[in-house]
């Protein structure tokens, strides 16, 4: 038996092969992947489990604020507007930083697909990670592909309806799970558990589960693929970033061509072979169903399971790993040249030592520093611009903010003495979860005296004690004795300063006067 | 036009669905049926609709629309929403019932809760009179300043409130400022001189009349309410005339035809309408805007 002999030829055709392609939109072809084994197969389990850990545990960690706020680690508290994240709070006037996060994430896309090409597609999607978790459970009660393939072709049978049955059950609990630990993001996770189980939580909470359990069985159990390929945008946007020197999932067509089914055969009648033998593994293990062979497609995800079945039968068939790799556009068309010659036909022999023996050395490789180059560098220079200014943004944000508004009906007072008031709404806003006492004046208006409704104000300055992580809604009156006045309005500043830490914050606001007192 | 119709329906070559016979300039009109799932959800649509008839009101009769068999109405509901909400607020009222205005001010949860409060019956009730910001207009006084015509502190805010100005409350404040002109108590030089004296009082200019005779005038009709000196008498509701503000104008036409045939605003009783913790929470609002005269409150 020869080496070749043994690689099992499988039974694969792509879904989107061009003999295949026909209207723009077809009913989908099922597609039963085969469980692939390799260096890459490894990586996607470990991110699979990182990503779903993060995802399920994340909102369990419990973090320590103090008595005044949650202990919860990441909160998104929606009732009380703040976005709790470890040590910092997001109040809603500083969603800017939300929205800088998304930028991150953005240019870390870019950046990523620049270098890796669509490597989120292939690994970290939540599409992809609950595919694959899907996956497992249908090979586990299924078998793999060839079994799976069987048991759609039988007939219904007690057999096939228990292993049916319970396939969708395991895909149904984790789909609940699923929708079940999105909910925990939004409120203290221990108390809503409890709550969810004895039906006191919030309606919108059953809602929320139910839409999830219903996408997650639905896209992770059923449509699967149709998702990335029909119903996602990112393929298209991210294929644009995409230059020659980023690495994507490549057939080396350069040393793959001409293929063969029977190598052994071939080479015995003098004919050139390349070391494909057409063994659709690469097809077969494929979760999108498609053939790299045909080259680059819009349906690839880029998560290499095609790499690990290849290079499983380089091995058996005594060749080097890498028929199928990551490898930039540059590589690909410099080694094309090389084994095209001068001519149209891909000659072994131009990029083997006799034909069949090893690479020769003028054949290009994989080299890191393709990956250094400006556009990566710039992705890199901004996405990292952008994380320094948040973190120094963070790190002197004020803790207490103020703002002023005049009342405006009426715009003035005027007193029994002859003197002017005018009334403002001031709010204050400790931003920190401890109480702080507050001293508020006025700048700017000397002979202003202030008064605040309902409170004590020492020599022209009132102390206000604000409870922790909260706004106070204060009503300042400020009076100026009657006086000849020339202006119409005079521009003042209202001060807050914290007496324990000197934190201050300014506010500037307007005093109105009537028009005919200046007479 | 041309229209036929057969027994054995024409099949399409092209797609082999049958047509339905029309044709128009020899375009050919397939019979396509509609979806499954289409179907379905209009059935759906229906079997919804049908129960929804029959549990709640639904078709419209001579005067009002069939009940439904749960008996649910949005007035029900919204009933039911108020009383929930006052049941709610209900540990804020009786504390407002049990409270007087001195505990009320004084303490800042209850304060700031009757004024709230107030502000939303004032907005109902009072601004017709005295303005959304509660600044007043000529005969309407203005509750933001700090002149009082019958006192400034919370409970003389609420007592005004609960029983009205010239009302037909029993307790009401009454106060009568003669007309010394209609009645011919004052002839018109007379009261010409008394008007230039009230307004030197609050420091303006008079264009005409005899300042000096007008303080001989002051003194014999108007001293016993408006006091010796106009500073007033909050006990009758005579205005402070020596301060800067006016009720209605610091003109000295204004002033000879209030002399002469004087006009006294009416302010309703709003204890009777409203009930003794809404009036408290009005004077708690009004007593808010910063103009009150009470002891200022703890901190």
């Amino acid at each position: 038996m020869s080496l070749q002999d043994s690689v099992e030829r499988l039974n694969a055709e792509a879904v989107n092969s061009a003999d295949r392609r026909g209207p723009l939109f077809a009913a989908r072809t099922k597609i039963h992947p085969k469980r692939a084994e390799g260096a890459f197969r490894r990586l996607k389990w470990i991110i699979m489990a990182v990503t779903l850990a993060i995802y399920y545990v994340t909102p369990w960690i419990r973090f320590d604020r103090g008595p005044n706020s949650p202990d919860q680690a990441v909160l998104i508290d929606l009732a009380s507007r703040r976005f709790y994240f470890f040590f910092i709070e997001i109040w809603p006037q500083e969603f800017f930083y939300v929205a800088g996060l998304l930028i991150m994430a953005g240019l870390g896309l870019f950046l990523i697909t620049s270098v890796a090409g669509r490597v989120w597609c292939g690994y970290t999607c939540p599409q992809t990670v609950w595919v694959d978790l899907f996956l497992v459970v249908e090979r586990f009660f299924e078998g793999d592909r060839n079994k799976r393939i069987a048991l759609d072709k039988a007939p219904m049978s007690a057999d096939k309806f228990v292993k049916r049955a319970s396939k969708y059950t395991v895909w149904l609990f984790i789909a609940v799970a699923t929708g079940g630990a999105w909910i925990f993001y939004f409120a203290d996770a221990p108390t809503l558990l409890k709550e969810v189980f004895t039906l006191q939580a919030a309606p919108v909470a059953y809602m929320t589960v139910a839409i999830l359990t219903a996408t997650t069985f639905i896209f992770g159990g059923f449509m699967r693929e149709q998702v990335c390929t029909y119903m996602c945008p990112w393929p298209r946007i991210q294929a644009a970033m995409l230059d020659e020197q980023s690495l994507t999932v490549t057939y080396n067509d350069w040393r793959g061509e001409p293929r063969s089914r029977h190598q052994k055969r071939a080479l015995a009648a003098g004919e050139s072979v390349g070391d494909c033998v057409d063994c659709n593994a690469c097809v077969a293990v494929c979760p999108m169903g498609i053939d790299i062979r045909d080259g680059q497609q819009m349906e690839c995800i880029t998560c290499a399971l095609c790499i690990d079945a290849c290079d499983g039968v380089m091995d058996k068939i005594g060749r080097e790993h890498g028929l199928i790799s990551y490898t930039t556009l540059a590589d690909y068309d410099a080694n094309m040249a090389l084994a095209r010659g001068d001519g149209v036909t891909i000659d072994p022999a131009r990029v083997r030592e006799g034909g069949t023996g090893p690479l020769k050395p003028g054949v290009a490789h994989f080299n890191w520093r393709h990956l250094v180059r400006l556009r990566t560098l710039i992705y890199l220079a901004l996405w990292s611009a952008i994380g320094v200014a948040m973190i120094v943004s963070l790190a002197t944000r004020p803790r207490l903010e103020s703002s002023v508004l005049h009342d405006r009906n009426p715009l003035y007072v005027r007193l029994a003495d002859g003197g002017i008031r005018n009334a403002y709404t001031v709010k204050l806003a400790n931003m920190e979860n401890t109480p702080r006492n507050i001293q508020l004046r006025i700048e700017g208006l000397p002979d202003g005296i202030i008064a605040l409704p309902g409170r004590i104000v020492a020599g022209n300055e009132a102390t206000i004690t604000l409870p922790p992580d909260q706004v106070e809604t204060l009503r300042l009156l400020v009076s100026l004795p009657a006086q000849p006045v020339t202006r119409e309005r005079i521009d003042f500043t209202i001060v807050a300063t914290d007496a324990a830490s000197g934190e201050t914050s300014h506010s500037s606001a307007v005093f109105e006067l009537p028009k005919e007192n200046g007479r | 036009m041309a229209s036929e119709k057969t027994a054995d329906r024409e099949i399409d070559e092209l797609t082999g669905t049958p047509t339905t016979g029309h044709s128009w300039d020899g375009i050919k009109e397939l019979d396509t049926p509609m979806p499954r799932w289409w179907l379905w959800t209009f059935y759906g649509c229906i079997l919804f609709a049908i129960v929804y008839v029959v549990l709640y009101p639904a078709i419209p009769m001579a005067t009002r629309a069939t009940s439904g068999v749960l008996g649910w109405s949005s007035r029900a509901e919204v009933r039911t929403e108020i009383a929930e909400a006052q049941a709610a607020q209900s540990v804020f009222g009786d504390k407002i019932a049990a409270a007087s205005m001195d505990q009320i001010v004084a303490n800042p949860d209850l304060f700031q809760f009757a004024a709230r409060a107030g502000r939303s019956a004032f907005l109902v009730n009072c601004v017709q009179c005295h303005g959304a910001g509660a600044q007043g207009s000529v005969g309407f006084p203005n509750l933001q300043d700090d002149d009082w015509l019958w006192g400034g502190t919370p409970e003389q805010i609420r007592t005004t409130i609960a029983h009205g100005i010239r009302s037909d409350d029993p307790d009401t404040h009454v106060s009568q400022m003669p007309a010394f002109g209609h009645d011919g108590i004052l002839k018109s030089d007379q009261i010409v001189n008394v008007s230039a004296y009230v307004m030197t009082l609050s420091g303006l200019t008079p264009r005409f009349g005899i300042t000096a005779e007008g303080q001989t005038v002051f003194a014999d009709n108007c001293a016993s309410c408006h006091g010796v000196d106009g500073a007033g008498n909050k006990d009758v509701g005579a205005p402070s005339l020596k301060d800067a503000i006016w009720l209605r104008s610091s003109d000295q036409n204004a002033i000879i035809a209030q002399i002469t045939n004087p006009k006294m605003g009416i302010m309703p009783a709003w204890e009777p309408r409203l009930g003794p913790v809404a009036v408290k929470e009005l004077a708690a609002y009004v007593y808010s805007l910063g103009g009150g005269t009470a002891p200022p409150a703890t901190n």
